[in-house]
């Protein structure tokens, strides 16, 4: 009885809730206060969870979940429920929980309340309750705790039980979120992490290391060989983030397999291996490729996953063998793709579009298949579309007759949009297989009598491409196409029709003035396209001839001068002016004919998948063709490979360990050899104790890319570990190639600290421990001496080559480092010399520069183009605060130009705050704020800054897209500081992404008062595409467009407070000189803009 | 990964949302429904949309989109599959899965998606770890539980979890031990235009057999079975559940697996294309519109072909039939037929084809007044059932259990049906 009477109860609830909801919903729980009063129902549930009955108290908490997935707000029970945190039943606990995470953030002060709860159960006997502990705890997010979290993370880190180390994996990009400042702590927790050997812990300790410190490949080279080892037993969602890991990571360390002249034997490995030790014996340097053995690895134990049932598993190693594999080796995943195309609608639609890039590279892998892209009647436009896409790209003189005669159905279809597209594909085929273009074009001719108007329309502009590529005696056709002009009400394709006709009107000289007589009837009527297209046939004929035209010329500009759009308008005082002799036009008029009469190029029809192989495939940024956020650039190859040893492990347990098949174990290993340091006989004993093979093999002197190992080593432990990473990777690297008379001390200086060290880093040996754990139990007889060798292994986390990478994004740099690189037989660098030339701006960067182009080094590395792709660009810092009007406070501030969280429209400041007195300074928050309705998201008060300790807090401003400054007081307990921050007018943008031909149509749209533009002189520097976009990014948070032509460059943003959108585009002219265009409605923001952007690339 | 759910109905409503981490407002779905508006079809509303500041990628499954939001790369398969994968948890839990049965369980469904993912990744999504630690809602279950206080969730980590066999819980008992498997196929198929004439090659545009196994095993303990086939070398290219050992498979073409408990998919298989597909039904049509009439012209006759003698059950024709056409008269010989004037859709439901009498559809069409002759013809989809055979001759050579000591029941069904098969007229 009670329950029917609770349901009711529920109903009037929510119909309360929903009158609040609707009313609310942009500020959700503040306003919903508002309706509290009337809202009386909630107050039975606060009732129900005070109770003593566990049974309405779950009832209640049941309703609450409700609540929340209806996306109602509940917040005001908080006090209620939190009580129950500690409940004995385990359901309404989980939905306490459930609770928790949801309004934690909201109500950070109660939220604590239960903090102690977590905190008991953390040490819980139960693994399970351990773990619920960790994730709860870890879902909370209120900064206050990311002590306790921090240290509850590296508890359990090192539990026995791998679940709850897995919640710990998955802790660390929670926490990483919350607070950011924690990064270093967490990377060594992730460093520790990444050692485990549970199947289970893989994937999520890879996922947290791709979401903190994706750029430390560093890491990896130790559990490499056992990563892909475990590969086939981690659960699939980690096999997905494993491979897309190992994938980035075998092109930085990996040389290429593409290459000419690359020996491999793809079809059955043993035979790779056999011939491949034998061709070292003999003809080492006549082959000038063998796959390094951990490349091979890698791909062979990925190959059985693409017959896993989930299908990202299987698109994320079909994007491996595309990204890593030998070019002979790929099409082993074409059936497994093909076989994906079975499944949902969702997921054809993803591989489509993979397969579409990879048709366009390689036409032949996927041919056989043709027939599984035949489209059918039942399937979504899209899919549709995308097949087309596919077989255009099939097409080749032998299949172009099969692929016609289908397409022959589609262009029949019912769905007229994929008629359409099906028509555009017939004349790419036709420009791309010359044997067929007739063919095509008189199909496409015989469309023209097609009932549908939009068949109709598309077949015109694509016969009037092909012409245009066929500039061949095809009168016939264009006087068809005249006859056809009454009927066709398309604009599109009656503006198509005119320019043909203005084009080759020397071919048509009857027609083409009949058809501007006809025009000149009709124009008042016509589209703005049509309009513009008769004003040109005017003018074209004008010139050719005449005689017959010119009063219809005439006529025309007339009724063009007083047209409503102001677009035809100009056009037409320009024709005239051009065109018409009179006194005030100039020279331009005896070039007229050249000018309107230039022979066109013809325009290229190709796919619109063209260029999205810049993008890692099976990537969002591929399906969307714009770059996402947090995308990992995948490098190229490097020329010469970063020393292998990095990745042998003290002991080669991973190998003989957890190899699927043993017998292979000795087949993989043996290929070392290719670091033609041991022979193969050295080999063999490496196997059971490669520490003394080692040694014995650096002693000898040879081995260059041992000692530099050691010595990055030795600097490393001699600096504090920050500033050494930099500084010590360096050295090392001009150490490499010193000569072995300098190694000789050195190497004894390294057995004298031996020992010491010893004792000093706790993590190698726990680490040594649990490899002595493993089932090969060579480590017990490793000497003294061995295992400090493993000690200098395991410790130097940078191989030699990595630094040689990261020293080019160390731009400032002295010169004379840089030329001590050039020693380093590394080809890239060459790539690289000019860019510490163009540095970047040389105002105010702030040291986060540095990190932040450290963070991309692995991009870096040789696709100079992407680097200062958009908000990652550099970043200033203001002063907000000076210490001495701020009696010891100071504040900076910087825009980290990423989308504000609190609201859309705001932008995103960070500042820092630095306590520079004596005392700590209590209470620090914002007060009064001018002008009076300015919409500011404060930071949460900060109880106490120590001295000399300093916070980064953010907070977001709504600028109103105005450059006006924002006045507020920065309080202290004690103080209050008047204090505005003034947006740069770049910083008030977002970026926008967007498609080459999008741009082109909107910035169609924004001319005449919307378009401000100048000419400005470049400096030589800033002519490159890096340094261009690198110096717009510097000014302004826009996002590239990308670009088909070399010498147009083209950014699109929006004002982040209206959404309006701003066009910037330089195009750069011949000596030097560019012209600069913004187009956006906002004419004050563009004129600022231009200022703003004309400085930094006129300047060098 | 994965920020946000939220769960659309047909009509727009969102009735479901969920976080993983801090809240995203709902009004991010807008960018969705802005697609769906351009979208002319339900269909057509792309997988990944971007917005400013999130992406959307959505699925579709019983008229309900799951869309989840996302902040930053991730691969859009990842998201598709795991949203696919929750649908299918949702059904195996609720048996259908509708929006009023995520609303009359949705205490369940929170709690179910918070296992699933953490933090935006996916945690649990085995449906024996799940229903572990969740126990799907039976009337029984609730009753006793209002009664004794008891729940639904587990109180212990899974024990497949952390075992070396996550698929599988430990401690199964059956009193009847028994193992069910179905091979199913399904014909894809393209006809062009001559349908029934004799040479087969010269008809088909396309075809080719994709066949599933799916299992039913009740069985104590940690069985641990084998099934070979008779004729392996037919599998083109599989895909397996993840208990099969890849291993065995590649060197003697055996499936040796411990099974899930209940019900799962063992293999999905491609039949090889060098093997000529037998089309087991032929369509003679006739569908006409004349120039200046108003009507057309509807003639449709089903008749077997390749069938083994087995004989073809459940037949349904359907057609989109132009849009000018306005109401269909037709008369079939067996079966019911309907015409939908609003989306032009026609449907037969044939029934079983007899031989020796042919099924039929014939009668008249009848055009939008002055509307012109369409320029296609409509194609025609046919689905179909035939019981007892697996059309590519694939056969079960032998099951196999080792580990325990009783003796299993086992069985094996096979059946074929038509995939995605289409007639073009």
């Amino acid at each position: 009885m009670s329950t029917i009477a609770l349901y009711n109860d529920q109903g009037g609830a929510e119909a309360a809730m929903e009158a609040g909801q609707e009313n609310s919903s942009s500020t959700g729980g503040a306003a919903f206060g508002l309706f509290s009063s009337d809202f009386k129902k909630n107050e039975d549930l606060k009732e129900m969870l005070e109770s003593n009955k566990e049974s309405l108290k779950l009832e209640a908490m049941k309703r609450v979940v409700g609540l929340i997935s209806k996306g109602k707000n509940a917040s005001e029970l908080f006090p209620a429920v939190v009580k129950n945190v500690a409940s004995k039943n385990i359901e309404l606990k989980k939905l306490v929980y459930v609770y928790l995470v949801r309004y934690a953030e909201e109500q950070q002060d109660l939220a604590l309340l239960s903090i102690s709860t977590f905190q008991r159960a953390l040490k819980d006997p139960n693994q399970f309750i351990r773990g619920s502990a960790l994730r709860v705890l870890s879902s909370i997010r209120v900064p206050i705790i990311v002590p306790i979290m921090m240290l509850a993370i590296k508890e359990a880190a090192a539990d026995l039980s791998p679940y709850v180390r897995k919640t710990s994996a998955h802790a660390i990009q929670k926490l990483y979120s919350l607070d950011p400042e924690q990064k270093e702590q967490l990377i060594e927790v992730i460093e520790k992490l990444l050692k485990d050997k549970s199947t289970l812990v893989a994937g999520s300790v890879v996922m947290a290391f791709e979401e903190v410190c994706p750029d430390r490949i560093d890491l990896i080279h130790k559990n490499y060989r056992k990563l892909c080892n475990l590969l086939v037993d981690v659960e699939e969602w980690g096999q997905v983030v494993i491979i897309s890991m190992l994938t980035r990571y075998a092109r930085t360390q990996f040389t290429s397999p593409w290459k000419e002249g690359a020996t491999f034997d793809e079809n059955n490995d043993k035979a790779f291996y056999d011939s491949d030790s034998e061709d070292k014996r003999d003809t080492t340097e006549a082959k000038p490729y063998t796959m390094d053995p951990d490349h091979r690895l890698l791909l062979r134990n990925t190959k059985p996953l693409l017959q896993s049932r989930n299908t990202a598993v299987v698109m994320c190693v079909a994007q491996l063998y595309w990204h890593l594999a030998p070019t002979q080796e790929v099409n082993i995943i074409t059936k497994s793709l093909v076989r994906l195309l079975r499944s949902h609608r969702e997921v054809q639609y993803i591989v489509l579009q993979n397969i579409a890039t990879m048709s366009i590279q390689r036409k032949g892998i996927f041919e056989p298949y043709m027939k599984s892209f035949y489209v059918r009647s039942t399937d979504a436009t899209h899919i549709k579309t995308l097949k087309l896409e596919i077989l255009t790209n099939l097409a080749n003189e032998a299949n172009i007759s099969t692929i016609l005669r289908e397409f022959q159905t589609y262009v029949k279809s019912q769905d007229k949009a994929f008629a359409a597209a099906t028509i555009q594909a017939i004349g790419r085929c036709a420009t791309n297989i010359t044997d067929v273009t007739d063919t095509c074009l008189s199909g496409l001719v015989l469309l023209l009598s097609n009932r549908d108007e939009t068949v109709v329309a598309e077949s015109v502009v694509v016969i009037k491409k092909l012409l245009q590529t066929q500039p061949t005696q095809h009168s016939e056709i264009i006087k068809h196409m005249a006859k056809l002009f009454d009927n066709i009400t398309v604009s599109m394709a009656r503006a198509s029709i005119l320019w043909l006709m203005g084009e080759y009107c020397d071919r048509v000289p009857k027609i083409a003035p009949d058809v501007l007589r006809k025009m000149a009837k009709t124009f008042t009527a016509e589209e703005d396209i049509v309009k513009l297209q008769t004003v040109n046939l005017a003018a074209k004929l004008y010139l050719t001839n005449s005689k017959q035209t010119k009063l219809l010329t005439q006529y025309i500009l007339n009724l063009g001068k007083y047209d409503q759009s102001y677009d035809i308008r100009d056009r037409t005082r320009f024709i005239r002016q051009l065109i018409v002799p009179n006194e005030k036009s100039g020279a331009l008029n005896k070039y007229a004919r050249r000018i309107l009469l230039a022979p066109k190029p013809a325009p290229v029809l190709e796919s619109s998948f063209k260029d999205r192989d810049r993008f890692q495939l099976g990537t969002l940024s591929h399906s969307l063709n714009t770059k996402a956020a947090g995308y990992q650039e995948l490098s190229d190859w490097p020329a010469v490979a970063p020393d292998q040893s990095v990745r042998n492990v003290e002991v080669i347990e991973p190998v003989q360990e957890w190899a699927p098949s043993v017998g292979k174990t000795k087949k993989s290993g043996k290929p070392k050899s290719a670091d033609k340091f041991y022979s193969d006989d050295e080999e063999e004993k490496k196997e059971e104790g490669s520490e003394s093979s080692k040694d014995s093999s650096s002693s000898s002197s040879s081995s260059s890319s041992e000692e530099s190992g050691s010595e990055s080593e030795e600097e490393s432990s001699e600096e504090s570990e920050k500033t050494s990473s930099d500084s010590g990777k360096s050295s090392s690297g001009s150490e490499k190639s010193s000569s072995e008379s300098e190694s000789e001390p050195k190497k004894k200086k390294k057995t004298k600290k031996a020992p010491q060290k010893k004792s000093k880093p706790p993590a190698a040996f726990s680490d040594s421990d649990e490899n002595g754990n493993g089932p090969v139990a060579q480590a017990s007889s490793s000497s003294a001496e061995s295992s400090s060798g493993s000690e200098t292994d395991s410790e130097d986390s940078d191989p030699p080559a990595t630094p040689q990478k990261k020293k080019k994004d160390v731009k400032s740099k002295p010169k004379a480092e840089v030329k001590s690189k050039v020693e380093v037989p590394l080809l890239d660098l060459v790539d690289f010399s000019p860019a510490p030339t163009n540095a970047p701006p040389s105002s105010v960067i702030s040291s986060s520069l540095i990190s932040d182009l450290e963070g991309l080094s692995l991009s870096n590395i040789t696709s100079t183009m992407q680097v200062t792709t958009p908000s990652f660009g550099p970043v200033k810092t203001y002063e907000l605060l000076h210490h001495m009007t701020g009696k010891g406070l100071s504040a900076k501030y910087h825009f980290p130009r990423q989308p504000c969280l609190y609201e859309p429209s705001m932008v995103a400041v960070q500042v820092i705050l630095t306590n520079g007195s004596d005392h700590s300074l209590e209470e620090i928050h914002i007060g009064e704020r001018s002008p009076a309705g300015l919409n500011i998201h404060c930071f949460n008060t900060i109880e106490r800054l120590e001295p000399e300790a300093s916070v980064t807090v953010s907070m977001g401003i709504d600028f109103s897209d105005s450059t006006q400054a924002a006045h507020f007081q920065l309080c202290t307990k004690e103080d209050q500081f008047s204090v505005s921050i003034q947006p740069a007018v770049g910083e008030l943008l977002m970026p926008s992404s967007m498609t080459e031909q999008d741009y082109s149509k909107e910035q169609g749209k924004l001319l005449g008062m919307n378009e401000t533009s100048a000419t400005i002189t470049m400096a030589t520097a800033n002519t490159s595409r890096l340094a261009i976009s690198k110096q717009v990014l510097s000014v302004c948070n826009v996002g590239e467009v990308p670009s088909s032509q070399n010498t147009v460059h083209r950014f699109a943003g929006r004002t982040v407070s209206s959404g309006a959108l701003v066009l910037v585009c330089l195009e750069l002219k011949e000596s030097s000189t560019a012209l600069l265009t913004i187009n956006t409605e906002k004419s004050v923001m563009a004129s600022m803009l231009l200022r703003d952007l004309k400085q930094p690339l006129v300047q060098a | 990964m994965i920020h946000s759910l939220f769960l659309i109905n047909s009509s727009g409503d969102i009735f479901l949302e969920k976080h993983w981490k801090s809240v995203v407002s709902r009004s991010v779905c807008d960018y969705f429904f802005e697609a769906q508006e351009r979208a002319t079809e339900p269909e057509n509303v792309p997988p990944v949309i971007p917005t400013p500041h999130h992406y959307l990628i959505s699925v579709l499954r019983h008229r309900i989109y799951f869309v989840a939001v996302i902040q930053s790369e991730v691969p859009p398969l990842f998201v598709i599959e795991f949203l696919h994968r929750v649908v299918d948890t949702f059904q195996d839990y609720f048996g259908v899965c509708t929006e009023a049965a995520i609303k009359d369980n949705v205490v369940v469904v929170y709690e179910l998606l918070e296992e699933m993912l953490d933090n935006g990744f996916p945690l649990a999504t085995e449906s024996n770890i799940l229903k572990e630690l969740i126990k799907p809602p039976t009337i029984l279950r609730t009753m006793v539980n209002t009664i004794t206080g008891s729940t639904n969730v587990g109180e212990q980590l899974p024990t497949g979890q952390l075992s070396v066999v996550p698929w599988r819980r430990t401690g199964v008992k059956y009193t009847n031990n028994e193992a069910y498997f179905d091979v199913v196929e399904e014909i894809d198929a393209i006809i062009d235009k001559s349908g029934y004439g004799s040479e087969q090659t010269r008809s088909t545009i396309t075809a080719e057999i994709q066949g599933v196994i799916d299992a039913c095993v009740k069985l104590t303990g940690m069985p641990d079975l084998t099934l070979s086939f008779m004729n392996p070398r037919l599998l083109d290219d599989v895909s397996f559940h993840p208990c099969v050992r890849f291993k065995r498979w590649e060197a003697e073409r055996i499936l040796s697996f411990i099974p899930p408990d209940g019900n799962f998919r063992l293999l999905s298989y491609h039949v090889s294309s060098q093997n000529l597909v037998a089309i087991p039904v032929y369509v003679k049509h006739n569908i006409s519109f004349r120039e200046g009439s108003s009507q057309g012209r509807f003639d449709l006759t089903l008749g077997p072909k390749q069938t083994m003698g087995k004989s073809v059950e459940a037949v349904l024709v359907s057609s989109q039939l132009p849009r000018g056409v306005l109401t269909a008269n037709l008369n079939p010989s067996q079966g019911t037929y309907t015409f939908d004037p609003v989306t032009k859709m026609l449907t037969w439901d044939v029934g079983k084809i007899n031989p020796q009498k042919l099924p039929s559809l014939k009668g008249t069409m009848s055009l939008q007044a002055g509307a012109s002759k369409p320029d296609e013809n409509p194609s025609i989809n046919i689905q179909l059932k035939i019981q007892q055979m697996a059309i590519s001759g694939l056969k079960v050579n032998r099951l196999d259990m080792y580990g325990e000591k009783y003796k299993p029941f086992k069985g094996i069904k096979y059946m074929t049906k038509a995939g995605k098969f289409q007639v073009r007229t």
